[in-house]
């Protein structure tokens, strides 16, 4: 399994407030990381200056090459492809056309709509909603359709930031198994989680993320069997939810 | 007034409206994806017109010097980018697009003018040259401050309005211009005398409105440039930059008001400065549709179009003024009806 992402020394700023102090972090391919902490530890942060919407400083190399110089959009090409907190959806277009813009990086490949059955297969709900307007979707379909949008772009790297934030408990567990069935077709994956139960079942790799810094990091089973994180983010042996 | 003299109104006005419709919807578009308001507009209206007054001249129109001197400043920010971030390979192929293209078109207009080329030639070049102005503009005022705020972007775009206005007067000179009618035969259509030049006009139009339709429903990149609209983050994460949109935009808006220059040349003469008060009625049918609905704008822009008409006839020497009075209810209008919410940048 060769190194996907490596983060070294990765420092991020809003203004002159530093939010990430100093980051490392690997994620290989075909495996899932999952970064947990609580709210306001820099983990939304982090992805979004993996993905360029922030600038940052220290080292960040993708498949062996500095990402430093890319914009937002040749990251994008490249495989890197983020999901973010809020969907960002496209409200007012139909979930056919938010699927088929989900390829427009890939638009001079032949194959750009190729992903679309594979997304359809594994989101039937979407394949029904097809002709219906995003934001009339609800909050697990949204979800669906964001994933789905990412999955058109033929990620190597997926990033997921709270993908069970305000979700019902059934349609959680019908996302992390899609998670879990990416990993299976060799897709990376960066996992943001508050939900840090699910997040460790699902996980390889776990980094718990405080006040902007690295606090812990382990293998998953590991850190799922931690005192100080059970006590903090498993909430003793009550079932955490998001 | 008698019901003839109606007519005659309501088929001058509803030709000049189709006319401020395409502008209304040209402004629309460049607002919903770059949220900058395209003061100049009028001023490619009027470049459209001249240019083409040019052509028939047979003379090489000033639009000409103007594109290639754009692409050329066009092209040094784009190697100057290229250095900066370290992708000089990527130099010649920018260079290429910048000022290779626009100035492979400049050159056929040029070559072209004396040839007195079939009239149809004609307009696609004036179209052409245009059209090719636009991302230009877009590239050298616009893509390095697309972050700024709305009225950051509104006075760039005054100051752009100025200096074209200015442009226009260098290359163009000071005299006005009138293209020929493209047809000067009418017909009885029960009492009304129908002009077939009105036809034309409103019939252009309505085509053109039809092509932007399929375009923007059917074509990816007009859906890319709808999603930049209505979520710049989710574009950006799927891919489509907006320097791109903004490029697409600008081409496309700068087409439409080349079309505004072509359709108008025979009903008005132009001056270097005419465009502006054209683009304003544009504007006026914008407003109407809130700077967001396409079919409120349009029907706005016709409604503009009617009232002028009207207003020449019953008072004309106050018809720009009841035009533009008309902005006042539609503002209050607008404020009273619509939710509000804090600008949030």
């Amino acid at each position: 399994m060769g190194i996907l992402l490596r983060a070294r020394r990765l420092s991020v700023s809003y203004g002159r407030v530093e939010a990430v102090h100093g980051i490392s972090l690997d994620v290989s391919d075909g495996s899932i990381v999952t970064v947990i902490g609580p709210n306001g530890a820099g983990k939304t942060t982090l992805l979004s200056a993996t993905i360029g919407l922030l600038p940052s400083r220290g080292d960040i190399d993708y498949e062996g090459a500095s990402l430093t110089t890319l914009t937002v959009e040749e990251r994008v090409a490249a495989g890197l492809v983020l999901v973010p907190e809020k969907r960002e959806l496209f409200a007012g277009m139909t979930v056919a056309e938010n699927l088929e813009l989900g390829a427009f990086a890939r638009r001079r490949s032949r194959d750009a709509m190729s992903a679309l059955n594979d997304v359809y297969r594994r989101f039937p709900r979407l394949a029904e909603r097809k002709t219906q307007l995003a934001a009339t979707l609800s909050g697990g379909e949204r979800q669906m359709l964001a994933l789905g949008r990412a999955l058109m772009a033929r990620p190597k790297l997926l990033m997921l930031d709270e993908p069970s934030l305000g979700l019902a408990p059934l349609i959680v567990r019908e996302i992390f198994s899609i998670i879990a069935g990416l990993k299976m077709a060799g897709v990376g994956i960066l996992l943001v989680e508050q939900n840090a139960r699910a997040a460790l079942q699902v996980a390889d790799y776990g980094y718990v993320l405080e006040t902007g810094e690295v606090a812990l990091e382990g293998p998953a089973s590991d850190l799922a069997t931690n005192p100080r994180v059970i006590d903090t983010y498993l909430g003793g042996s009550v079932p955490a939810s998001a | 007034m008698d019901l003839s003299i109606a007519a005659l109104l309501t088929q001058d006005g509803i030709t000049n409206g189709a006319i401020y419709a395409l502008l209304a919807l040209a402004l629309v578009l460049v607002f919903a994806v770059t949220r900058i308001i395209w003061v100049p507009s009028g001023e490619f209206v009027a470049y459209g017109t001249l240019t083409l007054a040019g052509m028939q001249l047979g003379k090489p129109p000033g639009t000409v010097s103007l594109l290639v001197g754009m692409a050329i400043v066009a092209g040094l920010l784009e190697v100057y980018v290229c250095i900066r971030r370290g992708e000089i390979a990527r130099a010649p192929r920018r260079l290429l697009l910048w000022t290779g293209v626009p100035c492979v078109i400049a050159a056929l207009v040029w070559w072209s003018a004396p040839l007195n080329l079939p009239f149809p030639v004609q307009v696609a070049l004036t179209l052409a040259a245009v059209a090719a102005l636009g991302p230009l503009l877009y590239r050298i005022a616009y893509q390095p401050i697309a972050e700024a705020s709305v009225l950051v972007l509104l006075i760039v775009s005054v100051a752009v309005h100025f200096t074209l206005t200015g442009l226009g007067l260098w290359f163009f000179g000071a005299e006005g211009s009138r293209t020929p009618a493209f047809a000067s035969a009418s017909f009885q259509l029960g009492n009304v005398n129908v002009n077939v030049q009105s036809l034309l006009v409103v019939g252009t139009s309505a085509a053109l409105i039809g092509v932007l339709y399929v375009f923007f429903g059917r074509t990816l990149y007009g859906k890319a440039l709808r999603a930049t609209a209505v979520n710049r983050v989710g574009a950006r994460l799927v891919g489509i930059s907006p320097s791109f949109a903004g490029t697409l935009t600008f081409a496309v808006a700068a087409l439409m008001c080349a079309f505004c220059g072509v359709l108008i040349g025979p009903i008005t003469t132009i001056y270097y400065d005419s465009g502006f008060l054209v683009s304003l009625k544009g504007f006026v049918g914008a407003i109407i549709g809130g700077l967001v609905s396409y079919p409120l704008a349009a029907a706005g822009a016709l409604l503009v179009g009617l009232l002028e008409s009207f207003s020449s006839f019953w008072a004309s020497a106050f018809k720009e003024v009841i035009v533009f009075t008309l902005i006042i209810p539609v503002l209050l209008w607008r404020s009273l009806t619509t939710h509000h919410h804090e600008e949030d940048e």
